[in-house]
């Protein structure tokens, strides 16, 4: 269909004589946003180049490695069994840490929802609001991990650790979560109780907590579902107890691989009940 | 000259969406279908260009079959049928000119079209189609950036530049203000008229239906219930079209 | 009139019972989970001022300690740099299998059952086995780090880009193809530049995410920052911790910031 065109300009220039035009037509302004894209692409393009050629491997001869890594995953999924704990064990430490999923995400859901009254934009003072969401800004920006450890030493190992350190990770997050819900209400609906003398905390209870549950309820079971990833992953590295711990010492300690694939699929099937209720719910809602 | 013969469609067994569908279309004229919303309106339109594929009849553009048309057929086929929708439906973060630019990519090369190169030709028609709808101006503009009527514009410039021997519009105005819909309204009878292509348009409204078409086909629970001209749609028409009396309200 | 009325009232008073049965719920769930895990919320929550004093104590910054803020910085910016590596990467992986899979870019059902199933089961395995098992195999190296974050981040990227395809490119993409647009004209002309800005939305969260996460698989497989902070934590050098801990929030804040920027740019 197309013969040469755009590529050369020699065979172009006889077409242009014969109905003159001097410039070719350009089809979009540059704007600061293509420049934007391009430039994020490139750096982001040329960082990655720059990683993978100066990635340490510490000699590892990759060849064998991958296929060792075909074995273990063989091992895995293929052939999986409760290895020496037995199902049993491992169920209680699966409870465990879904208990401290779900612990975690009320103690953030409750302290996060007050917090993120207080710090939305179209509620509070501006300079009360400012404070905590910077605070809560710095809490999100250590790894959840980092406040299970420090958590540890502060207050010794243990469950009490381990839920004090997801919490606050849970906090920081459903504060910034619900507070962007908050600053999304229509203006209008909180006026409309302020003309009528409403108290803060009756206006918040009345028109703020009915509008904002659909989102406030998908938000806090997103976060459940990383706080149970984040609770298996503190049990591994922090020694916080539940699944991860049992997944850290089958995969760490005695290398045993089928158990490890047990323990994944135990894992698996709980983030997928999590997340089909999580959908359920929001289609639920949706539907209001 | 568009002419189907006997279309039919089900999404679910035993649940028809379209039956028995016949009419035959010449070119220069503009027809409305009209019906409730769920009668099927949109599978016609959809059918006619087979982005929705039927199950029977017969699709004859000039004689060629559109149903039988294979892969590459099929391509060539679609574009002589321009398509405006309800939503615009353009790609909002490019240029008004890149947009209906659009339009030529079934012309096109593989490549070239997927690398975006157009002929200066092209472009050149491409400017002159926007002066015609009026947004020579906006040419260089992102379309996130227009109103809604200018986005319809820009579809229709889209639809033209493909040289089309059909244009389908699905719902074109139902996104749109009164003043905007008059004007793209009567953009379209007006553009067809002078190019003499063939337009069909699926309507809601009854009495911009009557005021701009010539032809009006009325389709309930996927029957057609009425084809004739749009002078012959009086009251106990509409009354069977939509089972209940619709107030037909005056044109603005 | 009387009759909505009082139905309207049976309604409000069925919604407020519902609430409070929720509320009750959860209160009951958190009491007998608590008891369960033995934590007792008031000790808990008074150990929280214990624990910051603490913190202010033995985490505060000493003079000598800015003797190993050069070596914090190394790893920390190595650590940053996986990260981006890592998301880039899987970003180009995820785009190509999130074309093939999303329902209105998908070229069959098999295929979009098949990438769904694929993304899924990347996603929920923990980062913890991913980080276990390249242990295993690729040793205490950047390259396992990079690699567990890679594939977590690969299903993660996969359901992010269909689902932004399905919501944002569907329309255009119908438009393009009644023109007679071949498939890769298609891709390129409408799929793309619709869903760029949301791509790349996306790709900076994945960043800032994945320099937290990267402090999790540095700890497990010793490398980056983590491994850094593991080892200061471990010696009991707790100035030390007390400085690579501020360096991350102040790097975590620093990408958080400029990714807000680019947002605001490109949108």
């Amino acid at each position: 269909m197309i013969t040469k065109q755009g590529s050369d300009p020699l065979i172009q220039k006889p077409s242009f004589n014969k109905n003159p035009q001097p410039e070719k037509i350009r089809l979009r302004k540059t704007s600061a946003s293509t420049w934007m894209i391009n430039g994020v692409f490139i750096s982001l393009i040329l960082i990655t180049l720059y990683t993978l050629t100066h990635l340490n491997t510490e000699n590892v001869k990759m060849a064998d490695a991958f296929r060792g890594l075909m074995m273990t995953l063989d091992q895995m999924f293929i052939h999986p069994n409760a290895g020496s704990d037995g199902f049993m064990v491992l169920l209680e430490a699966l409870g465990v840490s879904v208990l401290l999923a779900i612990l975690t995400t009320i103690i953030g859901a409750v302290v996060g929802f007050f917090l993120a009254v207080l710090a939305s934009r179209n509620l509070t003072n501006a300079y009360f609001g400012a404070g905590i969401r910077s605070a809560m800004a710095m809490i999100r920006a250590i790894p959840t991990i980092l406040w299970a450890l420090i958590f540890s030493i502060a207050v010794g190992l243990g469950p009490t650790a381990a839920i004090l350190g997801l919490s606050f990770h849970s906090v920081a997050y459903l504060t910034k979560a619900y507070s962007e819900s908050i600053e999304e209400i229509d203006p209008a609906t909180i006026d409309a109780l302020k003309v009528t003398g409403a108290k803060f905390w009756t206006i918040v209870f009345q028109a703020i907590w009915p509008t904002i549950i659909p989102s406030l309820v998908s938000w806090t079971f997103i976060r459940l579902e990383i706080n149970f990833a984040n609770a298996v992953a503190v049990g591994a590295a922090a020694g916080a107890g539940g699944i991860g711990y049992q997944l850290f010492v089958t995969s760490g300690l005695s290398f045993d691989f089928h158990e490890v694939g047990y323990i994944v699929y135990m894992v698996i099937a709980v983030t997928i009940v999590l997340e089909f209720i999580a959908v359920r719910l929001r289609q639920h809602y949706l539907a209001k | 000259m568009l002419e189907v013969k006997h279309l039919a469609k089900s999404y679910q067994k035993d649940k028809p969406a379209l039956t028995d569908i016949n009419f035959k279309i010449d070119p220069g004229n503009f027809v409305a279908i009209i019906g409730p919303s769920g009668a099927g309106k949109t599978t016609i339109l959809r059918s006619l260009n087979q982005l929705i594929k039927d199950d029977a009849g017969e699709i004859l553009l000039d004689g060629e079959d559109i149903r039988s048309a294979n892969k590459s057929e099929l391509r060539k086929l679609r574009r002589q049928i321009g398509m405006i929708f309800q939503n615009y439906n353009l790609v909002e973060r490019l240029t008004v000119l890149e947009n209906v630019l659009h339009g030529r990519l079934g012309y096109k090369s593989t490549l070239a079209g997927v690398m975006g190169r157009y002929t200066e030709d092209e472009k050149r028609e491409a400017l002159d189609l926007l002066d015609k709808v009026g947004l020579s101006e906006f040419a260089l503009q992102r379309c996130s950036e227009l109103s809604g009527g200018q986005k319809q514009r820009v579809g229709i410039a889209r639809a033209l530049i493909q040289h089309p021997k059909v244009i389908l519009c699905d719902e074109p105005i139902a996104s749109l203000d009164l003043a905007s819909s008059q004007v793209v309204m009567k953009m379209l009878k007006d553009l067809i008229q002078e190019l003499n292509i063939i337009c069909i348009a699926n309507l809601h409204q009854i009495d911009l239906a009557k005021e701009h078409a010539d032809q009006i086909i009325g389709i309930r629970h996927g029957k057609m219930v009425f084809n004739d001209v749009a002078d012959k749609l009086d009251q106990a028409a509409i009354t069977e079209l939509y089972g209940t009396a619709v107030e037909e309200k005056e044109p603005a | 009139m009387n009759g909505s009325k009082l139905t309207a009232a049976k309604y409000l008073g069925h919604k407020r019972l519902v609430q409070s049965g929720v509320l009750l719920l959860v209160g009951l769930i958190y009491v007998v989970g608590c008891y369960l895990l033995k934590f007792d919320t008031i000790q808990g929550a008074l150990s929280i001022p214990k624990a910051f004093s603490w913190l202010a104590i033995n985490f505060m910054p000493t003079h000598e300690s800015m003797s190993y803020l050069p070596q914090i910085l190394n790893k920390l910016f190595e650590t940053v740099l996986m990260a981006i590596a890592s998301v880039v990467v899987a970003a180009v992986i995820a785009i190509f299998f999130a074309i093939l899979g999303s329902k209105v870019t998908g070229i069959n059902k098999f295929m979009q059952i098949l990438v769904r199933g694929i993304a899924s089961f990347f996603r929920n395995i923990p980062l913890v086995a991913w980080a276990m098992i390249l242990l295993f195999s690729f040793k205490q190296s950047n390259f396992t780090g990079f690699l567990a974050l890679l594939l977590m981040t690969i299903g993660f990227l996969i359901r992010a880009f269909m689902e932004i395809i399905e919501d944002e490119a569907g329309e255009a993409m119908l438009a393009l193809k009644a023109t007679g647009a071949s498939y890769f004209q298609v891709i390129f002309q409408a799929v793309i530049p619709q869903i760029i800005p949301s791509l790349i939305s996306w790709i900076l969260y994945m960043i800032e995410n994945n320099v937290r996460d990267a402090t999790l698989v540095g700890i497990l497989t010793g490398t980056g920052i983590g491994f850094i902070f593991d080892l200061y934590y471990k010696s009991f050098r707790f100035d030390a911790a007390g400085i690579t801990v501020l360096s991350i929030i102040v790097v975590v804040i620093i990408l958080e910031t400029l990714s807000n920027q680019i947002r605001k740019v490109i949108l």
